[in-house]
């Protein structure tokens, strides 16, 4: 491993030129309180060419969307267009103050709105705020809306209904929401069971979170009948957009009855993850709920598009000013270049790849669920831990190949689950290169298991003890 | 271009290894009722990469930045200067096109960087662990809220009037779900009256917050009122300005219990708003109750130095329900842009930025303060922001600033039913490093030319 940044340097180095001070100097004792002025500041001293190298080199040592196939289930790790990143770092978006007057701002408020109807477009939703970061973000603005919406009825309801089969933040996304979490069980067919949800919801349930398609990325057939039941109890209809990859121009939320679904936009509309963020985690409404969206809104008036904070009802500020305004940059560039035709065929090769991993690996791995799939197929890797291998023993050999593993151990109603997520980005070429690396996987685990347990062999290091990491806690490094 | 590559014969021979016919067929499981048909949505035609760059600059040029009128906004969101090389670097494909490093031993860059990260944040706040970013200051500072609650399990949060607005309006959505309640410290002198927070603090005070400096840009009597909160068995939230702390003592140092802030200023931009980070550092002793990623280091079985996601329990992709947070996506990448900066400008450039900016938003409040009519609204220390109290109203004033190609500073008034208090003709102006003389002075002579509006 590379050295730490605290490691190197020396004294009286910088890496950066900054100005001479050209106004009278005052004397800090007088500008700043006695006995708050800092004494030391323990920081680097590096030139600018050794940050260059130190951060280039552990570039070098990470996986990426660029570098390498990325097959990660439920995180849709397409391309992200090169044009994009340019358009976001034009000086016209990145030097713009949040507070700066409208009338400086109309080319980033038109940006905004065009991109609040594009989206309302594609999921058939009446009105969408951009503010929430992150998909986590917009769930909890949702939850939140939620909880305003039936307030304002005077109804007392504090259940939130959430399938055993649904991503983590759903359920403590509406716990910080202040709501009680039942679970609804998934039937032999990874949908809802119809005849359980039937039994949960009452006139106590807020809403149903539902992921669709659903983390085996199966579309949940019964979706209409599973609206119907929810609505009839007087509930909401809570989308996680979270697989929109799978029905752009294929289907909308909108009108599978769904009452509010959250996006990410740095999953489905290309903007890249970052190493963890930012992203945008935009949440769309029907009509009835548009009144409760977070403060500001944007709303045009004749040809003048403006931040509108008279909402009465809203649920108030998720986070300073608007959202991640460089990310929706480049969703709207995204989806500009690709047009509703382009978008469609996003859905139809996201399909196709998938599947056609499902078909020519189903022979070597479990395949719990056999049917058609949507964007995404979960595998088991039970077969191969009767010999005594992991899941993460084969993920961990992939890295060997330069093949960033898949989602391991998720969803959590398939055991040793391997949840694999192509996205259209790959073309066929690189599939039958990662259909090829699984077969010779599944091959070692019959006659040489060690050499998984041993994965990975290639990488910058070997297997790393998370135990030790956790037991004998070293978040920072401390001057010796 | 919708930038796949499968060939139509390509998909032909997919489709005959899966047994289907037709493309189509991968949608049956979809009810005929809600399948489209072939209209696409949106309807608009796919655009050729010259025309959507002739469309976005288009949308950028009816901007007016900072670049191009010299900008005295402040308010939470700084024009802090940011060096080139750091954009070279966080452009590095490696960096922004990978995900949460979930697979460590395919994420080393990332997840060292990250450690560099948390150590940066712990040798600025002076505290003992820091987490690997959230969204920005005002979500940073809910979730400290929350955990000093799961901390203390206490039910009251004291928060200072002269916190961010914005921030406050955070809190309280944030706080909406649970059964915490929240009171206001009141102000005297535009700083947090101890006094009364004194006699408000009781057995139910969970958390006191404070910012440092505060919205006004004034420095807090930090240090004065810790030991009451401390005795009171409350916790300590300060929300800090990173770039502040190049020159005043570390809130680790003072007290401080749980340190939060934006990040923005530390390499980010101004974006219109976001993307910008938020930070948070607490004492080892409470790092299970943090929200967020934390990376560790550790050893493979070489005993290779290497780093992971650790105490990944407390978090919701394990944790469920019962997580510290429903926070999962991150602001990994402006974490990243923080950790250069601060290695670029280091010990000395990141002192002379605060010196730069508290030398020159002084010389600008000792001038406009000769104009006649303008007065600081407050008497208290600051750092590189300040409230001045105007002889017309701030809207007439920025719009002539506006004339002159000045970006003005932020009026009060129209936010005094957030700030709670009297705000008439007052401006929030913030001078950083990037302000040459020359531009404030031009400031201070366009105020002198409109003594009669």
């Amino acid at each position: 491993m590379s050295k730490l940044i605290f490691e190197k340097g020396a004294r009286g180095r910088t890496g950066a030129s900054l100005p001479e001070l050209d106004v009278p100097l005052k004397d800090i004792s007088g500008l700043i309180p006695p006995g708050l002025a800092r004494k030391n500041l323990p920081l680097p001293e590096l030139t600018e060419p050794e940050v260059v190298r130190h951060y280039t080199e552990l570039s070098k040592l990470n996986f990426s969307v660029d570098t390498n196939f990325y097959p990660l289930g439920s995180c849709t790790m397409k391309y992200n267009p090169k044009i994009n990143e340019e358009l976001a770092n034009l000086p016209g978006f990145t030097h713009l103050h949040p507070y700066q007057s409208g009338d400086l701002s109309q080319g980033a408020l038109t940006l905004m709105y065009n991109l609040e109807k594009s989206l309302s477009e594609i999921v058939g939703m009446d009105g969408f705020t951009l503010q929430p970061a992150a998909g986590a973000h917009g769930e909890l603005t949702g939850i939140l809306i939620v909880r305003a919406f039936f307030k304002d009825k005077g109804e007392k309801r504090k259940k939130i209904i959430i399938p055993d089969s649904a991503h983590g933040t759903n359920p403590s996304s509406a716990r910080l929401g202040g709501f009680e979490i039942v679970e609804v069980e998934t039937d032999g067919f990874g949908g809802i069971d119809i005849g359980h949800l039937g039994k949960v919801m009452n006139e106590e349930t807020a809403c149903l979170m539902l992921t669709n398609p659903n983390t085996l990325g199966l579309f949940e057939k019964n979706i209409l009948e599973i609206s119907s039941i929810v609505h009839q109890a007087g509930g909401l209809l809570y989308g996680d957009g979270a697989n929109l990859n799978a029905l752009l121009g294929k289907s909308r939320f909108g009108d599978m009855g769904f009452d509010l679904v959250h996006l990410n936009l740095h999953k489905t509309f290309a903007t890249p993850h970052g190493g963890g963020g930012p992203g945008v985690g935009p949440l769309g409404v029907k009509k009835e709920l548009l009144a409760y969206r977070p403060l500001p809104v944007v709303e045009k008036k004749g040809s003048r598009f403006y931040f509108n904070y008279d909402l009465p009802k809203s649920i108030g500020k998720v986070r300073s000013f608007y959202g991640n305004f460089l990310v929706m940059i480049k969703a709207y560039a995204y989806i500009l270049s690709l047009g509703g035709e382009g978008l469609r065929k996003v859905a139809e090769n996201a399909v196709l790849n998938a599947n056609y991993l499902r078909t020519e690996l189903k022979d070597y791995y479990d395949l719990p669920y056999d049917e058609v799939c949507l964007h995404e197929v979960v595998f088991s890797g039970n077969r191969q831990k009767a010999r005594g291998v992991r899941t993460l023993d084969i993920a961990k050999r992939l890295i060997d190949f330069g093949l960033h593993p898949p989602t391991v151990y998720f969803p959590l109603n398939v055991p040793e689950a391997l949840m694999i997520e192509p996205t259209e980005t790959e073309t066929k070429e690189t599939l039958d290169y990662f259909i090829e690396t699984m077969k010779k996987i599944a091959h070692e685990a019959e006659v040489n298991p060690d050499v998984l347990r041993q994965a990975p062999h290639n990488a910058p290091v070997g297997r790393l003890d998370e135990a030790k990491a956790a037991r004998e806690l070293d978040l920072a490094w401390r001057a010796k | 271009m919708d930038y796949s590559g499968n060939t139509p014969l390509q998909q032909k021979e997919m489709l005959e290894a899966i047994g289907l016919r037709s493309i189509e067929e991968l949608f049956q499981s979809i009810p005929e009722k809600v399948r489209l048909q072939s209209s696409a949505t949106p309807r608009a035609r796919p655009l050729s990469e010259i025309e959507v760059v002739n469309e976005l600059r288009d949308l950028a040029g009816q901007n007016k930045s900072a670049l191009d009128y010299p900008l005295f906004l402040g308010g939470g969101y700084y024009d802090h200067f940011v060096p080139a090389a750091l954009k070279f670097l966080i452009g590095r494909p490696e960096f922004y096109t990978a995900y949460t490093p979930y697979q460590a031993e395919a994420s080393q860059g990332i997840l060292q960087a990250i450690y560099e990260y948390q150590t940066f944040i712990t040798l600025l706040t002076g505290m003992e662990a820091a987490n690997a970013s959230l969204y920005d200051g005002a979500s940073a500072l809910a979730e400290a809220a929350l955990m000093a609650a799961r901390i203390n399990k206490r039910k009251t949060i004291l928060v200072s009037q002269a916190i961010h607005p914005e921030y406050l309006s955070v809190l309280e959505t944030y706080l909406s779900g649970s059964d915490l309640a929240i009171k206001r410290i009141p102000l005297k002198e535009g700083r947090v009256d101890s006094a009364f927070l004194k006699s408000s603090l009781d057995k139910d005070t969970s958390a006191v917050i404070i910012s440092q400096p505060n919205f006004f840009g004034i420095f807090e009597e930090g240090e004065r009122i810790a030991p009451f909160i401390r005795q009171n068995g409350s916790l300590y939230i300060v929300s800090v300005d990173p770039i502040a702390l190049a020159m005043i003592r570390p809130p680790g140092e003072w007290g401080a219990d749980i340190v939060v802030g934006e990040g923005q200023a530390l390499g980010s931009g101004l974006n219109f708003g976001g993307p910008g980070l938020g930070f948070m550092a607490s004492h080892l002793a409470f790092v299970r109750k943090m929200p967020g990623r934390l990376v560790g280091q550790t050893e493979d079985s070489l005993g290779r130095t290497g780093y992971v996601l650790t105490l990944q329990t407390r978090e919701q992709h394990i944790r469920r329900a019962q997580a510290t947070s429903n926070i999962c996506t991150n602001h990994a990448l402006n974490a990243l842009a923080a950790t250069i900066y601060l290695a670029l400008l280091g010990k000395n450039g990141l002192k002379m930025v605060a010196g730069l900016c508290l030398q020159k938003a002084h010389y600008a409040a000792r001038k406009i303060t000769e104009i006649p009519g303008y007065k600081l609204k407050f008497k208290q220390p600051f750092f590189k922001e300040f409230v001045l109290s105007c002889p017309h109203p701030v809207e007439k004033i920025n719009r002539r600033l506006l004339e002159n190609k000045i970006i003005g500073g932020l009026d009060l008034a129209v936010r005094k039913k957030s700030l709670n208090g009297e705000f008439e003709n007052c401006m929030l102006l913030a001078v950083t490093e990037k302000r040459s003389k020359e531009e404030i002075d031009k400031l201070i002579e366009v105020l002198k030319s409109l003594q009669k509006l």
